[in-house]
């Protein structure tokens, strides 16, 4: 033993100097911990290794397990388990014991304890919580490293739900006399607010009092939580700005003590944190960014010295002069700040100040210019990231005459990348950048060629999904669009002729779909030879099965030629009894409809892509046939939830164990039996009795073929008219019954059919407006080619724009038949009988349902929604730099309310609205032609937003057009024909109605105006609206009996403490009272301690809350079917208490 | 930040500290992944990187490879500087620290690290006041070992 300590010891000199250091701590060359290290750097090869550990791991096992273990040599033992944890080996026995060290351990040891506890577990571990109590205890100690080590652990990992626990003493040790105490308790209340901030809502003057801290440590750490909720709400903590400007003003001066100081740099952590609030504080604000200009010119004068710690606040400094309100003086010198970093040497320097014009580039382009060369030579830099930073620089400033060099490199890096997150990245950005710019429509086939094959199946599926849209919808005239589709086809044909089998799934579909719809444009390709290239792909053994459903999708096209009838009977046999019933229905579908051609036409009609396709959601057509179905005695339809909900009632005393998965009638007269009578009540009227229970249940069959297949695994089938009737003519059900069969003929004169939209106009000036945009005297600078919307030469029709409802519910028709088709086929013999059954029982309840969520319950209606938004975003990059009139607008201004403007724009409401409760008319957005000004208005069923338009120049402006989008509301406009024209000073108004689509505490409406001056070209101003969550909820009147069913059949919940109010009434009855009318809540009952209370969120979207008062805490339990609404009324419930 | 990665040339894990819940097997992962770019990686190149949709950013110190990963929006200068820091704060407990006292004494590079980040945010940025505080609690321990010369 000793010869091993004695070599190791020789062979490092260095320790032994140690030894004799003061203050440096003895290395434990004698301690076992000592040993085992030795003897691992001795082993050369793993397996000995794994032996040595196991060896160890089995000896230190015994040792903690034992009794006679005392806490000291637990410690050892612990430090020793957390050296082999960190090698990589398990030691999950030991655990438990790390607890227990921590419980029952001295300081030392507790604090080994601690340790191996935050070291060994993570926060959802369940046996976290067996350290709640020790922490408790810990957190009331005298001894202050002890509550220093508790605080610690506390912040480091925490379980949620325990934190109300441990919160009141948190809490108390704000006001602790030691300051590294405060301190702590300070950050753990800001990792408080990171994972829960719900639970420390109510210490917000608290956070205030920290920020006042005498002690510049506190302080720094209370920057921390404000960093964070000003970024989420930079309009409550404006007031502020002068404090913190203050604040860094004494610390640029130098005023706090010099332990602050780094390198003679006073606090730069602070510094760079007081820096971050001010850039959001600043953001789109001019009055606010005016009080910091001048700390900003200091920051920038101080921070002279050539250190890393100066660059980085410099660097700080520059973003946050480019991210406020511009002033001239400060942007100049920040300009040159950035091209030192450019031109500096070092090469972190230079990666930054890529980045720093990154950020810049499209507020000042002429600045990238200045930096061409250096932009050029970062471009061949060895070092991959540069090269990246450098790419993403270039992004920001490709347009139309740039665009295919800057492609070019982008592509080169891509070849050369192995890194798949970058591939996805730059896959996107190129593909982004050759739908907007592309110079000819050679170029941009072979660039999207490049960017399927390299982006492979990593890529986004927005990409092919888009590239698709695009080219079936068209971009330009007919004959543009002709050669466009006519190049695809060619290069196609002749990727599929190379060799196919190198090219990435995703791409081969895009190829099949291509082939499909546009190979009979190129006339002088045979159909024969498309769909032997097509087959080439069906025996490769790498295509996957849903390619290969794609290619089959593709050959049932082609078949229209005729010619190649005996090929596509071959592949649907050979497909037709596939173990993939995808895939096996797409080849009945070509057996099928290879047969008849009438009925093809009619299914997949040539050059379709433009017809867009009506739904009708709400799947009115189907009632007739609903109300037979529960006519003939089928149970109405329940959630799943419910009727999970309901069997695990009735398990107890079911003495069918089968019960839910016998067929369809069976298990409705199962479920009747159990149902209670609320739930019958909830089932409409319609179901009647059901006598001949008897003789449905057994002939199961014959009712399934008047159920029209709508629903299918991927979502709503939009096909469905088509396809329905070609279930009706290819499988002809002997069986059905003559009224069956009038029902089945009915509903299809209830479909919607295809309507031409209103659209062209409001398209064509849409597009115009665009497309001279450029040259507007507005935009001076043109160089910005991303932030305005320049004449895209492939941009997509703006069909839907209007409203974001319409862009959701119109599918072109032929994009849909690809990939989210269903088994309609195949409902006679495949369907799970569970599916059936839902459908077949569907009542008008399912209907309501499915109107409210039509982008979530159709898979092809969603990707569609969010594209469109994407193109909004795309095109409009200005509201991410809020930067061209973009305001952000409180719905909730301390403003005077009887301001003179306010009452003259009141006076242009309509009667039915005056008389209503609604927000003060907030201004949005004015230049000197045209204001924008809008409020909303609280009606019982809906709420409205109104928008004023006022023209304050000399002569009328014309061509209005209003569009308004959000992420988390549904807009729809109110008025049928919106006005278009306004008169020199006159008012015009527009209404929209709001409903939810996502709930969130605050919800933000985005528009663009678009108007036409009778001088000059078109112009557009952009707004945004905030307003808060409360203003859609309404109350719900229902009984005690309707909340108890509703109570259980809700999925989503929360639970909350909030404070009770007690002035002189009964603090329940009080607290209630005051939530109610603040917000619009329905008191179903109080019943001693405890009440209920039911609200909606417009529309239909319930939130039930129940009260229970616990010592002197008001105890709140929410339920909703809808996600994030019970967070989200918490919230505001905390709020409006607060506010009392 | 959200994690802290201390290795060897040879790519042995020293130290690992994570501020953000992932399991033990993406943890595994990640550090994995991570040690092995950053190895590739020659000496005179830029200290940051981006990986995934983080900001790795690193620094070798002799034979140890210090690497922090912030956010996109962090700033990379600050992050240097805090690795920088805690090497200064771990030299002067340790009086020249060298790659064999933070093998050896693991636990007390936590201790200084858990004293000088807390949560992932820089909690004290004072050596004196980092190393003070260690200090204080180094001493029960000797007087906890050694209780016999203050009786």
């Amino acid at each position: 033993m000793s010869d091993v300590v004695e070599k190791t010891l020789t062979a490092l000199p260095s320790l032994l100097s140690l030894d004799s250091q003061p203050g440096s701590a003895k290395l434990s060359s004698t301690s076992k911990l000592g040993n085992l290290i030795r003897g691992i750097t001795e082993l050369t090869s793993k397996h000995e290794e794994e032996k040595l550990i196991q060896r160890e791991l089995a000896s230190i096992k015994e040792q903690v397990s034992s009794p006679n273990t005392s806490m000291r040599q637990m410690k050892e033992l612990m430090v020793r388990a957390i050296y082999c944890e960190s090698l990589g080996y398990e030691a999950s026995f030991s655990y438990i014991h790390a607890i227990k060290l921590a419980q029952q351990g001295t300081v030392l040891e507790k604090r080994v304890g601690y340790l191996a506890v935050s070291l060994f577990l993570n926060e959802s571990h369940e046996l976290l919580l067996l350290l709640v109590n020790t922490v408790l205890k810990d957190l009331q100690s005298t001894n202050l490293i002890e509550v220093c080590m508790a605080l610690t652990v506390v912040s480091q990992m925490f379980p949620k739900d325990m934190i109300p626990a441990i919160l009141p003493l948190v809490e108390e040790k704000l006001n602790h006399p030691k300051e590294i105490i405060r301190r702590k308790a300070v950050l753990a209340l800001y990792k408080f607010y990171l994972i829960a901030p719900n639970q420390v809502q109510h210490i917000h003057n608290k956070f205030r009092k920290a920020l006042c801290d005498k002690d510049p440590g506190v302080m720094t750490a209370s920057l921390h939580i404000y960093l964070q909720m000003i970024q989420e709400n930079p309009e409550g903590y404006k007031d502020l700005t002068a404090s913190f400007v203050t604040i860094l003003k004494q610390v640029v001066g130098g005023k706090l003590p010099m332990d602050f100081n780094y390198h003679s740099v006073p606090a730069p952590w602070l510094q760079i944190q007081l820096l971050r609030i001010l850039s959001l504080l600043g953001k789109n604000d001019q009055s606010t960014s005016e009080i910091m200009y001048e700390v900003l010119d200091e920051s920038l004068r101080r921070a002279e010295m050539n250190h890393n710690i100066t660059y980085a606040i410099l660097y700080e400094c520059v973003k946050c002069i480019y991210t406020i309100h511009p002033k001239s003086d400060l942007l100049e010198k920040a300009a040159k700040c950035i091209g030192n970093f450019v031109l500096s040497p070092k090469i972190n320097l230079k990666y930054l100040g890529l980045k720093a014009l990154t950020y810049v580039v499209q507020q000042d382009p002429k600045l990238a210019l200045q930096h061409q060369m250096t932009i050029i030579e970062c471009l061949d830099h060895p070092d991959l990231i540069i090269k990246r930073e450098t790419l993403e620089l270039l992004f920001r400033i490709t347009n139309a005459q740039n665009v295919t060099v800057i492609v070019e490199k982008m592509l080169e890096f891509l070849h050369s990348n192995t890194d798949d997150y970058t591939t996805i990245d730059l896959v996107g950005k190129v593909a982004e950048l050759a739908e907007k710019y592309a110079p000819g429509n050679e170029w941009f086939i072979e660039t999207m060629n490049t960017v399927f094959s390299v982006g492979g199946d990593m890529m986004q599926p927005d990409i092919p999904n888009s590239f698709l849209k695009l080219l079936s919808e068209g971009f330009d005239t007919v004959e543009e669009d002709r050669k466009l589709r006519l190049f695809a086809v060619d290069s196609y044909v002749s990727l599929l002729q190379g060799e196919p089998g190198k090219l990435p799934q995703r791409f081969l579909q895009v190829i099949s779909w291509v082939l499909g719809e546009y190979s009979h444009l190129r006339e002088e390709l045979e159909p024969a030879t498309v769909m032997r290239l097509l087959a080439k792909l069906l025996d490769m053994k790498q295509t996957s099965s849903e390619t290969k459903s794609w290619v089959l999708l593709a050959m049932t096209k082609l078949v229209r030629a005729g010619q190649v009838f005996q090929s596509a009977q071959e592949v649907s046999e050979t497909y037709g009894s596939s173990m993939d019933t995808v895939l096996r229905q797409r080849a009945q579908e070509l057996q099928h409809l290879s047969q008849d051609c009438e009925l093809r036409a009619r299914v997949l009609p040539q050059d379709a892509g433009l017809e867009p396709l009506e739904v009708d959601s709400s799947l009115s057509f189907l009632d007739g046939f609903v109300s037979e179905a529960l006519a003939a005695g089928a149970a109405p339809y329940k959630p799943p939830h419910q009727r999970q909900e309901e069997l695990a009632q009735a398990k107890a005393l079911s003495l069918e164990p089968y019960g839910l998965s016998l067929p369809i009638s069976m298990s409705s007269c199962s479920i009747a039996d159990r149902q209670s009578p609320t739930l019958l009540s909830m089932s409409s009227g319609l179901s009647g009795d059901s006598t001949d229970l008897s003789h449905k249940g057994s002939s199961t069959t014959l009712k399934l073929d008047g159920v029209k297949r709508v629903w299918g695994r991927e979502g709503y089938l939009a096909q469905r008219e088509a396809v329905e009737e070609a279930a009706q003519v290819e499988v002809p059900s002997p069986l059905r019954s003559p009224s069956q069969q009038a029902e089945a003929d009915s509903s299809h004169s209830q479909t919607p059919t295809p309507t031409p939209t209103p659209e062209p106009d409001q398209e064509k000036q849409q597009l115009a407006s665009s497309l001279f945009f450029g040259l507007s005297s507005q935009s001076s600078v043109c160089l910005m080619g991303k932030s305005e919307p320049t004449p895209q030469r492939f941009r997509r029709k703006a069909k839907g724009q209007a409203s974001s409802s319409g862009a959701a519910e119109q599918i072109s028709n032929s994009l849909v038949s690809a990939p989210s088709a269903v088994d309609n086929f195949l409902c006679n013999n495949l369907l799970d009988s569970n599916i059936t059954s839902q459908v077949g029982i569907s009542s008008s309840e399912q209907t309501s349902e499915l109107s409210q969520g039509p982008a979530t319950t159709n898979g092809t209606c969603d990707t569609e929604a969010e594209s469109t938004d994407g193109d909004i975003k795309g095109s409009n990059p200005s509201l991410i730099i809020g930067d061209n009139g973009l305001v952000a607008a409180d719905p909730t201004p301390h403003k005077d309310p009887g301001s003179p403007k306010d009452f003259c724009l009141s006076s242009h409401l309509p009667a039915e609205l005056s008389e209503l409760c609604r927000s003060e008319i907030t201004p949005l957005c004015s230049n000197q032609s045209l204001g924008l000004s809008a409020c909303h208005v609280h009606k019982e069923d809906s709420l409205v937003l109104v928008v004023f338009i006022t023209n304050s120049s000399d002569a009328a402006i014309r061509q209005i057009l209003l569009d308004l989008d959000s992420e988390q509301l549904q807009v729809s406009c109110v008025s049928d024909s919106p006005v278009e024209d306004v008169t020199s000073h006159s008012v015009a108004m527009h209404q929209f109605s709001l409903t939810v689509k996502r709930p969130s505490v605050h919800v933000e409406v985005v528009g663009m105006v678009s108007y036409q001056l009778p001088v000059g070209t078109p112009q557009e101003v952009q707004f945004s609206y905030k307003l808060p969550l409360t203003s859609f909820i309404r109350p719900l009147t229902v009984s005690t009996e309707e909340y108890g069913t509703m109570w259980l059949s809700f999925s989503h919940d929360t639970k909350q403490n909030l404070t009770l109010i007690s002035d002189g009434e009964e603090p329940l009855t009080a607290t209630l009272n005051v939530l109610k009318e603040k917000l619009q809540l329905h008191i179903v009952e109080i019943i001693g301690m405890e009440g209920i209370i039911a609200c909606q969120l417009l529309r239909d979207q319930p939130c039930l809350m129940h009260c229970r008062v616990h010592a002197d805490v008001l105890a709140v339990w929410l339920r909703s079917p809808v996600p994030d609404l019970p967070d989200c009324l918490i919230y505001h419930c905390q709020r409006a208490l607060q506010e009392h | 930040m959200q994690f802290m990665l201390l290795f060897s040339r040879q790519g042995k894990l020293r130290l690992q500290k994570w501020y953000v819940p992932l399991s033990d097997k993406e943890r595994k992962k990640i550090s994995r992944d991570l040690v092995q770019t950053i190895l590739a990686r020659k000496p005179k190149m830029c200290s940051f990187l981006e990986w995934r949709d983080l900001k790795i950013v690193y620094k070798r110190y002799a034979s140890l490879y210090f690497c922090c990963a912030v956010e996109d929006q962090d700033n990379e200068l600050i992050t240097l500087e805090i690795i920088h820091r805690y090497v200064e704060l771990l030299d002067k407990y340790f009086g020249s620290v060298c790659e064999l006292d933070i093998i050896f004494n693991f636990e007390k590079a936590y201790f200084i690290l858990d004293e000088f980040l807390l949560g992932g945010e820089a909690q004290e940025t004072s050596k004196k006041n980092v190393l003070k505080a260690i200090e204080q609690a180094d001493l029960l321990q000797e007087v906890s070992q050694t209780p016999k010369i203050f009786t």
